[in-house]
């Protein structure tokens, strides 16, 4: 008897969008001083959900304005315990109005509602939750007796998890004392958006959150601002060297957090099926928009062949589709230009002699679409090996010893996070000593936590975000 | 009866634990002494010796660089006269040599202080633990000559790093004798590298390569060549440390700053389960 799939889609009804939205500055929507808009649409459909507006020079001057008024005269001489208590309102209102922001991160970005529900947006409200509680509590964070916040954060955050890096942006940043400006990504402006609503739902008061919407130039004009006291900028290492060049000679303290290739390594003695999981999960998250997705999966060489046997059975399960049917593994790839990178990369890789896998998948017509990909025969020399993809696609390396896993896992110029699969706890212990990653997940992969530090080594950025070590970032410390 | 003919001493580099002149062999006059001018080449070793110092130091364990700190520290008591000598006030010195004793404390106490247990929601075992950056290069201030230093190098060694250093050119000898106290205390070749001369020649070199990992600009005081070797830093996103004002208190408590700046946080998470 065969069953036919039975798609469950969720509603999109809770989602009330508005045809044009306005920048948010100083507790108002307001129209853009030359009228300049961009659309964002539905990755799954092509379909236009919104026209935004675009913020120029103009408008950016305004919202730095506005934060430094709001810093000088409101939430820097507030006490930290009324700070918090705003906090504490907008995590409960995230928690509130969850199933709204789920499905408008779903439609905006193309990522699995089961992802949107049950990962961005708890991890979201717990982050606003958690730094609500340092607000007034910084004399014991550990940075001296009377650390004091930096003044207007300079915030700018990337598509792939639009309303959690919100969240590890804003939260600590208020939580300290600072008032912020942030550009959402261009293609993922709305639950932006939607935050900037909440902040009204709040009464948190005016000019404490401000977010200006556009592409690269909005950017550039925020953390270039000279009235800026700090820029965060989560993206690729491109772009945050170019920041860092920027900054350099200014008074401006700045954390990034960049690019990665994570290595997943896989031990001879792990359980199997766990591992494959855990690789399934380490690459395939978020159509691998994820910078520390564990893109290259070494695999030690006497369980190879079983481990890719077994990693290619669970593939052929992956449902991709849909971003609102709730059965959904892998939705739509972001956008038009990041699916030509995916595969432009993916070309790569296979004129370069890997051996190139994906499941039999039917994509969708329209939208933008890209089946989980596997490439075997992959050497450290090969691109797929040594840039970031930011898709779903797996480059497989095998080793034999423990020391050739070190080797080959350090033998790239990120480090941000690493995966360890096997049964011996002290090989776990040894490895995670020398592995050069901000995060390392031992026997799981992509865990996240407010109270757990994260950031990267080398050229995947500087500073941490989560944890008491988070508050570092905007401090005077 | 003639005077006894002093020996002269000649004041070198100090890379990988041994004392060589500059591959160019220039050398120029300051503090009355040929002092080594190193050159681009000088510095390039020094990060290789620098580069090889790394595993040793920072897999040694905390208790073991504490004691080789304390050790210094004990070396420069003993030596105190000849620093004097240098035109290095005695209290300087003694601020030095106390300054090594607070940062060899500090060895087996930061990691408990700057790391430890994160409460997760999950049934996760969470652990977050400072580990060295790697490479840094430091210019040290320009004055005090020899506090100043001891301020620079300590911090950055202390966790496991490892430190190429462009000394005050125009205070060089107290530095280089600081280099012969470093050779005595069991400090392992390589850890502590010693550069002399123009800090505008070697520095950018240190700047821009690709094998350091962080930079310390506390003794830059031209704001245009600090925001220079910044610029070059953000090639490979080196973590950079801004110049310290010409007016800083060297003498006061140096707080743990200067460490955790030169430190990653590394989270290690594992599943519990039976």
């Amino acid at each position: 008897m065969i069953f036919e799939y039975a798609p469950a889609p969720e509603s999109r009804s809770v989602v009330d969008l508005k045809p044009s939205y306005g920048l948010f500055v100083n507790g108002s929507f307001v129209d853009p001083a030359d009228g300049g808009s961009f659309t964002s649409v539905n990755p799954a459909t092509e379909e236009v959900l919104a026209e935004v507006a675009e913020a120029g020079p103009q408008d950016v001057e305004r919202a730095v304005e506005a934060a430094r008024t709001a810093y000088q005269k409101v939430w820097g001489p507030m006490p930290g315990r009324d700070r918090a208590k705003y906090l504490y309102r907008i995590a409960r209102i995230i928690q509130e109005r969850s199933r709204e922001l789920a499905v408008l991160e779903s439609l905006d970005n193309g990522k699995p509602i089961k992802e949107s529900r049950d990962v961005d947006l708890p991890l979201v409200a717990a982050h606003f939750f958690y730094y609500a509680g340092w607000a007034d509590k910084l004399p014991h964070a550990g940075f001296g007796a009377d650390p004091q916040p930096l003044g207007v954060a300079a915030q700018v955050i990337p598509w792939n998890f639009p309303l959690l890096m919100l969240a590890w942006k804003i939260a600590p940043a208020l939580a300290a004392g600072n008032t912020v400006v942030l550009k959402p990504a261009e293609t993922t402006p709305l639950t932006a958006l939607l935050f900037a609503e909440i902040c009204q739902q709040a009464d948190l008061p005016a000019g404490v959150v401000n977010i200006v919407t556009g592409a690269g130039e909005t950017g550039r004009a925020l953390v270039e601002h000279p009235g800026v006291d700090k820029v965060a900028f989560t993206g690729s290492t491109e772009v945050g060297k170019a920041i860092a060049r920027s900054v350099a000679g200014t008074r401006k303290k700045l954390t990034l957090e960049l690019g990665g290739k994570a290595a997943n390594i896989v031990f001879d003695d792990a359980p199997i099926d766990q591992a494959v999981e855990g690789i399934v999960n380490g690459i395939f998250f978020n159509q691998g928009h994820v910078c520390c997705a564990g893109s290259r999966l070494l695999v030690q060489e006497s369980v190879a062949e079983q481990v890719l046997a077994s990693l290619k059975r669970r593939m052929a399960q992956l449902r991709v589709g849909d971003p609102l049917d709730k059965n959904t593994d892998v939705g739509a790839i972001n956008s038009a230009a990041q699916l030509a990178r995916i595969r432009e990369l993916s070309d790569v890789g296979a004129a370069e002699g890997a051996q190139r896998w994906s499941p039999p998948c039917e994509l969708p017509e329209r939208g933008f679409w890209f089946a989980p990909t596997i490439f075997t025969g992959v050497t450290q020399a090969h691109r797929i090996a040594r840039e970031e993809i930011f898709g779903p696609v797996l480059s497989v390396l095998t080793f034999r010893t423990p020391a050739e896993a070190v080797e080959k896992a350090n033998n790239t110029p990120y480090g941000l996070s690493a995966g360890i699969w096997t049964d011996k706890g002290s090989r776990i212990l040894w490895l995670a000593d020398r592995l050069r990653a901000g995060v390392v997940w031992a026997n799981t992969f992509n865990k996240f936590d407010p109270t757990s530090p994260f950031g990267g080594y080398k050229e995947s950025g500087y500073g941490r975000e989560g944890g008491r070590h988070g508050l570092e970032a905007y401090l005077n410390v | 009866m003639s005077e006894r003919v002093a020996v002269r001493k000649t004041y070198k580099l100090f890379i990988g634990g041994k004392f060589p002149r500059s591959e160019s062999g220039r050398s120029y006059l300051v503090q009355s002494a040929n002092v080594s001018l190193a050159s681009r080449k000088d510095a390039r070793d020094a990060v290789v010796a620098a580069r090889a110092a790394v595993k040793g130091w920072s897999g040694a364990t905390a208790y073991n660089r504490g004691q080789i700190l304390y050790r210094v520290a004990e070396m420069l008591e003993g030596r105190r006269e000849q620093f004097v000598a240098l035109g290095v006030p005695g209290d300087e010195v003694d601020a030095a040599t106390d300054r090594w004793v607070w940062y060899a404390g500090w060895s087996d106490k930061l990691p408990q202080v700057y790391g430890g247990a994160n409460p997760v929601a999950g049934p996760y075992f969470n652990l977050s633990a400072p580990e060295p950056t790697g490479v840094v290069a430091v210019v040290a201030p320009e004055a005090p000559a020899l506090l100043g230093l001891v301020s620079v190098i300590a911090p950055a060694i202390v966790t496991g790093n490892t430190v190429v250093v462009a000394a005050s050119p125009a205070a060089p000898l107290a530095a280089v004798t600081l280099a012969e106290v470093l050779a005595t205390s069991d400090l392992p070749g390589g850890v502590v590298n010693l550069l002399t001369g123009r800090i505008g020649e070697t520095v950018p070199t240190l700047a821009a390569h690709l094998d350091v990992n962080a930079i310390d600009l506390a003794g830059v005081t031209d704001a245009d060549l600090a925001a220079d070797l910044e610029v070059r830093a953000a090639e490979n996103l080196k973590r950079v440390l801004r110049p310290v004002p010409a007016d800083h208190d060297w003498t006061a408590d140096p707080g743990v700053g200067r460490m955790t700046a030169l430190l990653e946080t590394k989270t290690v998470w594992h599943p519990k389960g039976v």
